[in-house]
């Protein structure tokens, strides 16, 4: 049978949250050789204001381009929580920076934290690395793309002298991914 | 490069009084011109063809490109690759075609409202550019083909259809925009000196970059009519020839004596790169990394 | 032959390579969000082909200097949205007059005015068609996906070439920045149209001379014909005429042209019509959420059925004419407040129900909200209704989900 499995990530322009969704496109398309669409939506500015991005991925042709009802969603501020839980799917799943959403209003979905931001900051030494650290992240928690896919799109993205940076910390979020407990 | 004892020794009379034969360049059967009695712009197209001939450009290379007005309606009359576009936009017309092949020679024929109100954002970043193109401005201070209303270098105090009462409006000084704008070659003839404007036009013709020339070439229909001259010929004297000193005669006259006259002659020369050349090194430089 | 080579690009990339393909090289433009990926791919690619790149003063600027550059011989294109293409409007009616084949690419946004910059719509798709003054041909093409702007864009070009006029690609900016995978074809693989070009001696040259047919060769300036070229009425010469006869049959002609071409210029996808008792008559990205509507509702056993156009202008008369002689209602989605509904219930004649949906607050229309005007329209009295668009989705749209 087909599937269509939606993904949304939204946080604030600036925080690379376009280019994740461009990279997780791109990893199923053309890595896994599925049918993937990436479209966004944004404000007038580059930097601040609220951004969101939307991947499709399917095995068959993707007609209707944006999300119709989610299956998992990444929300790197409590705007994009609070606008966007509701519509995530039931039996979906939301995972959210531990330090920026405190408001974790719950519904037929399952939630995970992790201070994303902060172990970009502390741990990469780099903040920009928060959007690769969520892709490893997604990628661990949905398996909707293989780790192989999702490395090569980031690599083919991310600039030559970032390289060894990104591949951190796109492992860095497998790992962390891999024994992240739901909030219960 | 012409010496100011050049400028004053025209073209024509270097050949010795062989009739000039303009028919080469008239298109067979699209004369007589639409310009009235008494109109000076069959006189600045006469010194056009004579300096373009003696640049020694073939027809088939040189491209006339304007807009909308009376003086924008001479290339119809005239035979090289000609383009008659839209009120304001001679110069857009002429900057795509130009780019598009650089061995032509662009001619833009603009009036001072086609060139200064609907195309002045075209005029000054053409100027800054600096793009091959010889800008020729025929400076009526009206639009004459519209019947006579103010134009942008409508002089103050002086009636139009558009300024019954007097214009209040200060004009613009053609070459001191073109100057600002970054245009490096700007000169100012008029149709009464019209061998000193083939010189001009030559030297424009001739000139790599933007050239801008000022042709103060009045209206005697409107502009003549509405502030009273006498007749066309009174008009040119008064506006053209009295109007109006070479640079060589204003070094040597007081600034009182300067009040209210328009200088003659290369106002203003400098050597920057074209752009069009420019762009062929871009393309040269990159083609030669691959 | 090497591999075609998929690659996963932004609909405003494959516009511009679409453009390259099709052998464009010149652009004009003016920096306006949501079309500047395509102009900002521009200067990148075309210096190191050859090609020629310049940033306009401004938008009227652009379409008049790839106008110029088009009669220098080039193919030219310009890239803009809703403010920049009211400004180029006297620009492209110069080149319908002229008869000046160049490319437009209208990447709409939420207007009036500056509207929301980077939010999408469909409006203007009357102006593509009625914006310049006069009588004047119109040739619109109207894609719906990444892969499809880039063929689309090609099939611009080719069209302008063989009828001498300018060529609109609209679309919105959902599919501009939206990405999706593109095979890029080999040369040679997609058939690429030049104009034809006089064979005749200069003297004996005229651009508008029509003793062959509607269409005239067109020289290039420089190339040794010297002809004259003005956005006034003009005679087979090309120089202003005031006779009133040559000036009915100019007018005529321009707009014959393209009118009795446009089986050629025409292109529709059917979707599920066969049997259609329900049609949908959608473009760009609007048809996309109408694509999804057909199918779930053909799970629920209704005959709903998909015409979508990808030439807008000429508007595809015949097609929509035999739907509405089949169907009992079309719906028409768009992302304005009705402007492509009126065309469709001009065709219809009353035959059928025409009915909008329309939205202009910058989201897409719904694949639900058109679901719910079906199946709130009475044949299926079965059906769920439901009032709001986001459980409608969920109560409707079953799928198979992945492990995780």
């Amino acid at each position: 049978m087909s599937y269509r499995y939606e993904l949304r990530f939204t946080g604030s322009g600036g925080q690379g949250i376009i280019t994740a969704g461009i990279i997780l496109a791109e990893a199923a398309s053309i890595y896994d050789g599925k049918k993937a669409v990436q479209s966004q939506a944004y404000g007038p500015e580059s930097r601040g204001g609220a951004s969101r991005a939307e991947v499709i991925i399917s095995d068959e042709d993707i007609d209707y381009p944006k999300a119709t009802s989610i299956d998992a969603m990444l929300a790197l501020t409590q705007e994009g929580y609070t606008k966007f839980h509701k519509d995530v799917k039931s039996g979906g799943i939301i995972l959210i920076d531990s330090d920026e959403v405190k408001d974790v209003p719950r519904g037929d979905f399952k939630v995970y934290a992790f201070p994303i931001i902060a172990t970009a900051a502390n741990v990469l030494g780099k903040v920009i690395t928060a959007n690769i650290i969520s892709l490893g992240l997604i990628t661990e928690l949905t398996k909707i793309v293989s780790h192989d896919a999702i490395e090569k799109a980031v690599l083919s993205r991310v600039p030559a002298a970032f390289l060894e940076l990104n591949k951190k910390a796109l492992h860095t979020g497998f790992e962390k991914g891999a024994t992240l407990a739901p909030l219960s | 490069m012409s010496t100011p004892a050049e400028e004053a020794k025209p073209l024509a009379k270097k050949k010795k009084k062989v009739p000039f034969d303009y028919s080469p360049y008239i298109r067979g059967g699209k004369l007589p011109h639409i310009w009235c009695p008494g109109c000076g712009h069959g006189i600045v197209l006469k010194s056009l063809l004579r300096a373009v001939h003696a640049s020694g450009t073939s027809q088939n290379d040189v491209a006339m490109v304007s807009g909308i007005g009376c003086s924008s309606r001479t290339p119809g009359y005239v035979d090289f690759n000609t383009l008659h576009t839209l009120h304001g936009r001679a110069i857009t017309y002429a900057t795509g075609l130009k780019m598009a092949n650089p061995k032509l020679k662009v001619l833009v024929i603009t009036g001072d409202g086609d060139a200064l109100a609907i195309g002045g954002n075209h005029f000054i970043h053409a100027c800054r550019r600096n793009l091959d193109l010889t800008i020729l401005v025929y400076n009526n201070f009206t639009y004459g083909m519209t019947s006579g209303q103010t134009s942008p270098t409508t002089t103050q105090g002086k009636i139009s259809t558009t300024g019954r009462h007097g214009n209040i409006d200060p004009p613009f000084d053609t070459c001191t925009l073109a100057k600002a704008a970054g245009a490096t070659y700007v000169a100012r003839g008029t149709a009464y000196h019209f061998q000193e404007l083939e010189k001009i036009i030559f030297d424009a013709f001739m000139h790599k970059g933007t050239s801008v020339v000022d042709i103060i070439d009045a209206c005697p229909t409107y502009y003549g009519k509405y502030n009273k001259y006498a007749s066309a010929t009174d008009m040119m004297e008064q506006l053209e020839k009295d109007g109006t000193v070479s640079v060589k005669q204003a070094e040597k006259l007081t600034p009182e004596e300067l009040e209210g006259k328009l200088l003659r002659g290369v106002l203003h020369r400098s050597e920057r790169p074209e752009y069009s050349e420019e762009y062929g090194k871009l393309v040269t430089s990159l083609q030669s990394k691959k | 032959m090497a591999t075609n080579k998929k690659r996963f690009m932004q609909g405003n990339e494959a516009c511009a390579e679409g453009a390259f393909y099709a052998g464009c090289t010149f652009f004009a433009g003016y920096p306006i969000t949501p079309s500047t990926e395509v102009m900002e791919i521009s200067s990148s690619r075309l210096p190191k082909t050859g090609g020629v790149f310049i940033q306009m003063e401004d938008e009227i600027a652009s379409i008049c200097a790839i106008t110029g550059a088009s009669l220098g011989g080039r193919k030219s294109m310009t890239a803009t949205s809703g403010p920049g293409f009211s400004l180029m409007q006297e620009g492209l009616g110069f080149a319908c007059m002229a008869e000046v084949p160049i490319v437009i690419i209208n990447v709409m946004r939420s207007g009036p005015s500056t509207g929301f910059p980077t939010g999408p719509s469909q409006s203007d798709v009357m102006q593509a068609k009625w914006g310049t003054h006069g009588d004047h041909p119109a040739i619109v093409l109207i894609p719906a996906s990444v892969e499809e702007i880039f063929y689309e864009t090609i099939r611009a070009f080719n069209l302008a070439e063989i009828y001498r006029t300018p060529v609109i690609v609209l679309y919105d900016e959902i599919i501009g920045h939206m990405r999706e995978a593109v095979t890029i074809p080999q040369p040679g693989e997609v058939e690429v149209v030049n104009r034809v070009k006089p064979t005749c001696a200069p003297s004996e040259y005229k651009p508008y001379d029509t003793t062959l047919g509607d269409i005239a060769p067109l020289a290039a300036y420089g190339e040794g014909y010297r002809f004259h070229v003005t956005g006034l009425y003009h005679g087979a010469d090309g120089f202003p005429t005031n006779n009133t006869k040559l000036i009915e049959e100019a007018g005529q002609r321009l707009v014959r042209k393209v009118e009795d071409n446009k089986e050629r210029i025409w292109k529709n996808e059917e979707y599920f019509l066969d049997d259609a008792e329900i049609g949908i008559f959608a473009y760009g990205v609007s048809a996309r959420s109408a694509k999804f509507a057909v199918r779930e509702l053909r799970k629920k056993g209704i005959k709903a059925g998909l015409l979508r156009p990808l030439t807008i202008w000429p508007f595809p008369d015949s097609a929509v004419d035999a739907l509405a002689e089949r169907v009992k209602t079309i719906i028409v989605p768009e992302m304005n407040l009705g402007q492509i509904v009126h065309e469709v219930e001009r065709v219809a004649r009353g035959r059928c129900e025409v009915k909008g949906i329309f939205r202009v607050d910058t989201e897409p229309i719904k694949p639900a909200q058109i679901i719910e005007k079906i199946l709130g329209n009475g044949p299926m009295p079965s059906a769920p209704v439901s009032p709001t668009d986001s459980n409608m989705s969920e109560m409707l749209i079953e799928r198979d989900m992945l492990d995780g």
